[in-house]
């Protein structure tokens, strides 16, 4: 992990998953630049969060590559990849706090595992990161007494805990209500411009890309169907595009002997 | 006819892969309790004692109540046949020996994999759905490090004092009755457990404990990590880490049994 290096921070390659048989991910290629926000939007079931999970090494793909610095992130043993972890962070869908400790040992966690500073140290970058989010006061709090937006917010403070270059956010907003929602964005924009972060966020909300966004990527059945600034993506043609930008909703198909034969089929 | 063989085909390939699975965990944890220490990955000392205390601790009551009244039933039941043959001293014998080969240690598992085995499921599975494991990874923190290898290092303490416990509540279930109905002295039934006993009823027992902690763990934690599909995957996950413990430590007692008899 040399710091001078210079191509795109995050390479995603040719990237084929399956889930069973089901393909999910259908040869995905994406590139995101050192210090850029890059939104990643699509329908549900897209694929989209898959592919966040592949940049991190939660799922390996059926072939293809994730590079990180250069790196490739699925070929290399876990133990090298868990140093590079290190400098990622991730804010899951549901925050994904430890449900035993208070939000102050959550953020602790990593720093207690992976680093050797001292208890008042830790305690200290703890309450930095708290603060950063917006939780001084709360660090005595389970996370079952924490509202939903505060949970996500503690979550970012622990995915903030080691410094990472890399940040990734799963659905930021999902289940939060709008006034929550526009915080949590307003949140990951004062980051990004705080510290020079890349940035990965998968959102199915367009409002909130264009918020956070440098450059928004499309996903369509698990496909990058368009990349571009947002500028870019609303001059796009493509109609999936043009649709998910005005959340036309899919026409339904009405054949009526397709109909009749999916009633009548006979269960295989 | 292709439907019965399909059935089985896929049958077959879920029971090996569902095999895989154990060995596979088997094999993590066997590397981070006995290899990764050395190489300065230390132990969770903490949670490991949070462990011993839920599954060893509070189910000193339980195993205690059951063994005591399985030691009287054994005593019924032996004297109902010995006393025909006049010989009523050897129901002391009898549920000793009984107790400290077979069923202390498989009273003490089938507690322990009810009570414990199937938390460690609920537990495992709910931080699954709830994205935790994730987060554990995403850390470049190992899950079994974490969350499995405390666990299995109560269950190795615990399983085998809580056995010698129940093996001990059994004995004394069993004297109650014989001093109670055959009129045995104390004295008379502390001489006959102690002529009875020999060193390798009790160390037979407590090598079966070991394997049988090792089995409850293992499940428990299996079907906790694959929880597939929300609450309602973490109850079926739960049901199946008993039911496959409990299978698994009888087929386990079957060959252990076997290989002390042939042994002896």
């Amino acid at each position: 992990m040399s710091d001078d290096f210079q191509g795109p921070m995050i390479r995603v390659a040719d990237l084929v998953t399956h889930y069973g048989e089901r393909q999910v991910l259908d040869h995905v290629n994406l590139e995101v630049p050192s210090g850029e926000t890059l939104v990643i939007v699509g329908g549900s079931g897209t694929g989209k969060s898959t592919l966040l999970r592949h940049i991190i090494r939660l799922d390996l793909p059926t072939s293809g590559h994730v590079y990180i610095k250069a790196n490739d992130v699925c070929h290399m043993p876990l133990e090298r990849f868990n140093l590079l972890r290190r400098k990622m962070g991730m804010l899951f869908q549901s925050a994904a706090l430890f449900n035993s400790m208070t939000a102050e040992e959550n953020v602790a966690l990593p720093l207690r595992e992976l680093t050797q500073l001292e208890d008042s140290t830790i305690r200290i970058m703890t309450r930095i990161k708290l603060d950063l989010v917006g939780l001084s006061g709360f660090e005595n709090y389970l996370p079952a007494q924490l509202s939903g937006g505060m949970k996500k917010r503690a979550g970012l403070a622990r995915a903030l805990a080691m410094d990472p270059e890399i940040l990734l956010f799963d659905e930021p907003s999902a289940g939060l209500d709008p006034v929550t929602a526009a915080g949590i964005d307003e949140l990951i924009v004062k980051l990004k411009q705080a510290f020079r972060m890349t940035i990965v966020v998968v959102t199915h909300e367009m409002a909130s890309a264009a918020v956070i966004a440098d450059r928004i990527a499309m996903m369509h059945e698990g496909r990058v169907i368009a990349v571009g600034t947002l500028a870019e993506i609303r001059a796009n043609p493509h109609p999936r595009v043009q649709q998910l930008l005005n959340r036309v909703p899919d026409r339904e198909i009405r054949d009526a002997q397709a109909y009749l034969r999916t009633l009548t089929q006979p269960p295989s | 006819m292709s439907g019965i063989l399909a059935f089985l085909g896929r049958y077959t390939v879920e029971l090996v892969s569902y095999v895989g699975g154990l060995a596979s965990l088997s094999r993590d944890v066997l590397h981070w309790t006995f290899v990764a220490p050395f190489r300065g990955q230390s132990l969770k000392w903490r949670s490991t004692l949070h462990q011993m205390v839920l599954v060893g601790v509070n189910s000193v009551p339980i195993v205690g109540l059951i063994s005591l009244f399985i030691g009287v039933v054994l005593a019924l039941q032996g004297a109902y046949q010995m006393e025909k043959f006049g010989a009523g001293y050897y129901v002391t014998a009898l549920v000793g020996v009984s107790m400290t080969r077979e069923l202390g240690p498989l009273i003490t598992a089938i507690v322990v994999a009810g009570r414990s085995g199937s938390a460690f499921a609920a537990e495992l599975g709910t931080m699954k759905v709830s994205e935790e494991i994730d987060a554990l990874e995403v850390m470049g923190l190992n899950s079994v490090r974490y969350l499995v290898v405390p666990k299995y290092l109560a269950l190795l303490v615990m399983m085998p004092c809580l056995t010698l416990f129940s093996d001990t509540a059994g004995i004394m279930g069993g004297g109650a009755f014989t001093m109670y109905q055959l009129d045995h002295t104390f004295t008379l039934f502390l001489t006959a457990t102690r002529n009875a006993l020999v060193m390798r009823d009790i160390s037979t027992g407590l090598i079966k404990s070991l394997v049988f902690g090792f089995i409850i763990t293992t499940v428990g934690c299996y079907e906790g990590f694959s929880v597939r599909g929300g609450a309602e995957g973490v109850g079926r996950s739960t049901t199946s880490a008993v039911v496959v413990s409990i299978f698994l430590v009888i087929l386990a007692d079957v060959i252990f049994t076997a290989i002390f008899y042939y042994t002896d």
